[in-house]
């Protein structure tokens, strides 16, 4: 074991980094959205500064109205609403993004903040971490 | 410098699990060190001592286990999407272990840089 792993062990504990989770896929289809909510919620639940960001078909993670009886499959979208209980509270949607499918923020069911391409791209070069799903 | 990874697909209907294990090998013979590879979604398949691809092809599976007894490269399996895919303790090839999604949230703390490799 290298020191590296000592330093692993005490899980540490008192740093706060800033990680971004990017949600890019649709909710369903495919399991990153609902796996990837797993990951947001321990990583809020280690202290750290967590954002959310919505982009390409990832939007649609957002949506209101879901209905995933027809498909067979949980529907875990009102988690996106329990996010402020964890203490999650910076959502942010890319306008393009939302643009390109017709959506606009009364189609959403939690508020998020809207960035433009560029601004987008300066929030993501501020975090210390990000992970892309 | 610490590199922490993170692998999203399964062996050999991607190449993400190939892609961060040469990337790891590299850093490794670079200098660098990687503390944790950590197997979430789909790359939670990389860890099943079950495999057998065919012989003239490479072992996904054993050379990660390779890369865990020549580094002391952590492997480490998350627990709730194994289970949802059968793997357990008993089918893991050597070097991985099970564990939660904290480990994931702790290599990104603890390293420098976390890097995914995934679609």
């Amino acid at each position: 074991m290298s020191d590296m792993m000592d330093d692993m062990d005490e899980g540490g504990e008192g740093v706060v980094k800033k990680f971004m989770f990017v949600n890019r896929k649709a909710p369903h289809g495919t399991i990153y959205a609902l796996e990837g909510l797993e990951v947001v919620l321990v990583s809020a639940a280690f202290d750290q500064d967590v954002s959310l960001v919505f982009v390409d078909d990832g939007v649609y993670e957002l949506i209101k109205g879901v209905n995933t009886k027809g498909i067979e499959v949980k529907d875990f979208s009102k988690t996106y609403r329990a996010l402020e209980g964890y203490d999650v509270e910076k959502l942010y949607v890319e306008k393009s993004s939302m643009d390109a499918r017709g959506l606009t923020e009364e189609d959403l069911i939690v508020d998020v903040t809207v960035l433009d391409s560029t601004e987008m791209a300066n929030l993501m070069a501020e975090q210390d971490v990000v992970i892309s799903y | 410098m610490k590199i922490g990874i993170m692998v999203s697909e399964g062996p050999y209907n991607h190449q993400a699990s190939d892609s961060a294990y040469l990337f790891a090998r590299t850093a490794i013979e670079k200098g660098h060190s990687v503390p944790r590879v950590f197997f979430y979604h789909d790359g939670v398949n990389n860890s099943t001592k079950l495999t057998q691809p065919p012989q003239d092809d490479r072992n996904v599976v054993n050379r990660w286990s390779k890369l865990a007894e020549e580094h002391g490269v952590d492997l480490v399996v998350c627990i709730a999407a194994g289970m949802r895919r059968g793997i357990t303790d008993d089918i893991l090839a050597p070097g991985f272990r099970i564990s939660g999604l904290g480990q994931l949230v702790e290599a990104g703390i603890q390293c420098d840089r976390l890097v995914t490799f995934g679609d």
